[in-house]
């Protein structure tokens, strides 16, 4: 059998496994966001918190909630990496400096998982487990509870209510993201993945002497990246590093841990809102984006264009031999298509087109599927754009779901596809235009542009993977990524539920035979089109004197 | 005014609280677990499946190592000890640079584009070298004979494995260099080669420590 052969085999069989745990795990979300009751755990949490889990929430109240709680978590954080030094369980680590502990802190909180640090040689045990871990579970239960905000908003009418954040939130964690992390970690470990708290210790070699390794709670920590978007390692290889990904049973099974959410809450989706075909044009439409990138990434990857691959015979830089070409390619597009940004191979040493494809699927907004939670209420604001531009073209009122997109949902909308674009463009010119900030870059040429587009393509996604050559550890690009990762995160947060608060409030129109017909396939090719297009148009530009120029000179 | 105060401040405190909580579950009950089960069912993989050779730790089987000579004098790089077999180039492994207490290993890629002068330089000199070590009499490797792995250096710097061909292409090497026949090394090689996972997975691979370690036991038996 060929190495393509092979590629595509695993690309059927992570696609079977996909569609497997659709319909359970989606029915089981939308039960875990709707049920009355509190499970005993919960009301303990609900005590300790001293919140109310029953109290419905209008928008203004959820948001407040959700920006509460990520003030917090980067306050934490930060503190905890300051106070590294005199902390126990640290491995004699030194605290971290204040600029990349801000910007760490803000990756984390905002389910980025940037990393300008070397894990292995920055963070001990304490801030690994007890700070960066526990935002990987609860960012990502923050972009599950706005998401389901939202559908709570196309699905209630004539009231504010929106539910409650803090049931939402420990209700993601503790029923959702905790016990399917858990299951993923036992696996990984029985796969290889390290669990200890053995700290730095020699292992002695082959030709004598010894090796210094980290020990650490790898795949406790490995699990939730995946399983929550997130992305952030333990080893500065990432999931290359054989602890973190010991071998092509483990690489699919990651990149099924960190596609299954996304996919699987377009089936919550169609369950709250009532109609399981809306969840299905939706779900259809993330899958063909998603589809089209793995067959471009791996068709140039296995052509290793570029002159490095050609003399080497095969694009196998920064690859792993246990992976090989076409599990990698699976990998970086479904890394850099959903939020998660953790990597089994480095996208910088890829194909010019291959390192195009990573950046053009983090600049697509992450939708498709996206991020936990974020790829759904991303995906559904693009749903709202697409509805409106099909009503332009028939001159009527645009509906989505029984709700009217009027002036007030647009403009939220608009808002929403504008601010992501805005942040990319302007910081990588910002970082052009300056005398200092180009010194960071590695390679020289269009890579080197590339690698700030991509950093900031990063940022503002949320996603978290880079053109990792660029030293992005430098005061200019701790700050400016952590802005970045923090406007677009929240800004957007503000829009949807400010979105979701207007559509609850409204009654809903009753479906005629004009009423377009959202469920069906023409919508959903409407929408993949409307998303290319209004994405293409904004970015084309930037990967032109990027990606593209290094690809077509190839 | 004051009543909005108090209520930031009073929805800050619950915040705080949330986290706290929730660290609780996620940050130290959670890995706990975790760790302990993990330990109790799978104690040597947790630990990173280290492996033993006459009763010694020589390493993982999950880590790459290096098989080099010692340091020359004035030497950078040290030569390949050409007795074992090869793995992979690492030219993206650092050390550290914090905290300088430790020597550790610091795992990475190049991130060198396809594009890189720098790149095809390191490509070329690693083709070069794959020839030349590998070429002993009767046996002549040929450019196009070298695989992409012998010359690339993998995302890790810490790549246990190379592709079947790299290992086939370095048995008369090893055979001529122990004064072991090449059909003996050969069957060393097609011992160790591991197919893909259930056929499909991945790809075919050699794990080079392994190797070497029943290389050893078969020039100590002879």
């Amino acid at each position: 059998m060929g190495p393509v052969l092979a590629g595509v085999l695993q690309l059927l069989a992570l696609i079977g496994a996909l569609a497997l745990a659709y319909i359970p795990l989606g029915n089981y979300m939308a039960k875990v966001y709707s049920s009355d009751k509190h499970w005993r755990i919960e009301k303990w949490v609900y005590k300790g918190i001293g919140a109310n889990p029953d109290a419905e929430m209008t928008w203004p109240a959820y948001l407040r909630g959700v920006l509460a709680f990520s003030t917090v978590g980067v306050l934490f954080l930060y503190l905890l990496q300051r106070l590294q030094g005199i902390l126990p369980g640290s491995l004699g680590f030194d605290s971290v400096n204040p600029a990349q502990s801000f910007n760490t802190a803000v990756s984390f909180v905002t389910n980025t998982n940037w990393q300008s640090y070397y894990g292995e040689q920055t963070m001990g045990h304490v801030v690994q487990t007890a700070g960066l871990a526990v935002q990987n579970f609860v960012s990502a239960a923050v972009g599950i509870a706005v998401a389901v905000a939202l559908v709570r908003g196309f699905a209630r009418s004539r009231t504010g209510e929106l539910g409650n954040f803090w049931s939402d939130l420990v209700r993601g964690t503790i029923r959702i993201l905790v016990p399917g992390a858990f299951i993923a970690a036992i696996v990984l470990v029985a796969c290889g993945a390290i669990q200890n708290f053995s700290g730095i210790h020699e292992v002695g070699q082959f030709m004598g002497g010894h090796q210094q390794w980290n020990g650490g709670a790898v795949a406790s920590q490995e699990a939730i990246k995946e399983f929550g978007t997130n992305g952030g390692g333990i080893f500065n290889a990432n999931s290359a590093h054989p602890f973190e990904n010991p071998g092509p049973f483990t690489n699919l099974f990651e990149i099924f841990l960190l596609l299954v959410i996304p996919f699987s809450l377009t089936r919550t989706f169609g369950v709250i809102v009532g109609s399981v075909k809306q969840g299905y044009a939706i779900l259809a439409t993330m899958f063909t984006i998603w589809l089209g990138f793995v067959a471009l990434m791996m068709a140039t990857e296995f052509a290793h264009h570029g002159a490095a691959l050609q003399a080497a015979g095969g694009a196998m830089e920064g690859k792993e031999t246990r992976f090989g070409v076409g599990s990698s390619s699976i990998f970086a597009v479904s890394t850099t298509l959903t939020s998660t940004g953790a990597v089994d191979s480095f996208h910088s040493s890829f194909t010019g087109l291959g390192g195009g494809i990573a950046i053009l699927g983090m600049q697509l907004g992450e939708i498709a599927p996206g991020g936990t939670g974020s790829g759904l209420y991303g995906m559904l604001i693009m749903a709202v754009i697409a509805v409106f531009i099909a009503g332009l073209m028939v001159g009527r009122t645009p509906e989505y779901l029984g709700k009217k997109i009027g002036t007030r949902e647009i403009k939220l909308a608009a808002c929403y596809i504008l601010i992501t674009p805005a942040l990319v463009l302007i910081f990588t010119a910002a970082s052009m235009a300056l005398p200092t900030p180009p010194h960071s870059m590695l390679n020289s040429g269009a890579h080197g542009f590339s690698e700030v587009l991509y950093a900031f393509s990063s940022a503002a996604n949320n996603n978290g993977s880079a053109f990792a050559g660029l030293n992005a550890n430098t005061d200019w690009f701790n700050t400016m990524t952590g802005l970045a990762m923090l406007l677009g995160r929240f800004l957007p947060m503000v829009f949807v539920l400010a979105l979701a608060g207007s559509l609850a409030e409204q009654k809903p129109v009753p479906e005629t035979a004009g009423t377009l017909r959202t469920e069906k396939p023409l919508f959903t090719g409407l929408l993949v089109g409307a998303i290319l297009i209004i994405t293409g148009l904004t970015y084309f530009p930037a990967l032109a004197l990027g990606p593209l120029a290094e690809g077509l000179a190839s | 005014m004051n009543n909005s105060v108090t209520n930031t401040a009073r929805l800050l405190g619950a915040a705080l609280r949330a986290l706290l909580v929730l660290t609780l579950v996620t940050g130290v009950i959670y890995p706990l677990v975790v760790t302990g089960v993990a330990q109790a069912l799978f104690h040597n993989k947790a630990n990173g499946s280290e492996i033993k050779a006459d009763g010694k730790v020589v390493g993982s089987s999950l880590i790459g190592q290096s098989y080099n000579l010692p340091l020359k004098k004035g030497q950078e790089t040290p030569d390949a000890d050409l007795k074992w077999f090869q793995g992979r180039p690492a030219n993206g492994l650092g050390s550290n640079s914090l905290n300088t207490q430790y020597k550790l290993i610091l795992s990475g890629a190049t991130n060198l584009s396809a594009d890189s002068k720098v790149l095809i330089k390191q490509v070329e000199d690693a083709k070069a070298a794959v020839v030349k070590d590998n070429s002993v009499s009767g046996y002549t490797v040929k450019p196009s004979d070298v695989p992409a792995d012998a010359v690339t250096s993998s995302g890790s710097g810490l790549d246990p494995d190379i592709s079947p061909a790299y290992a086939d292409l370095q048995v008369h090497r090893i055979a001529a260099q122990n004064g072991l026949s090449v059909t003996q090394v050969q069957k060393l090689v097609d011992e160790h080669t591991e197919g893909r996972t259930l056929g499909f997975m991945g790809e075919p691979r050699v794990n080079v420590l392994e190797l070497n370690i029943a290389l050893k036991a078969l020039v100590a038996k002879k």
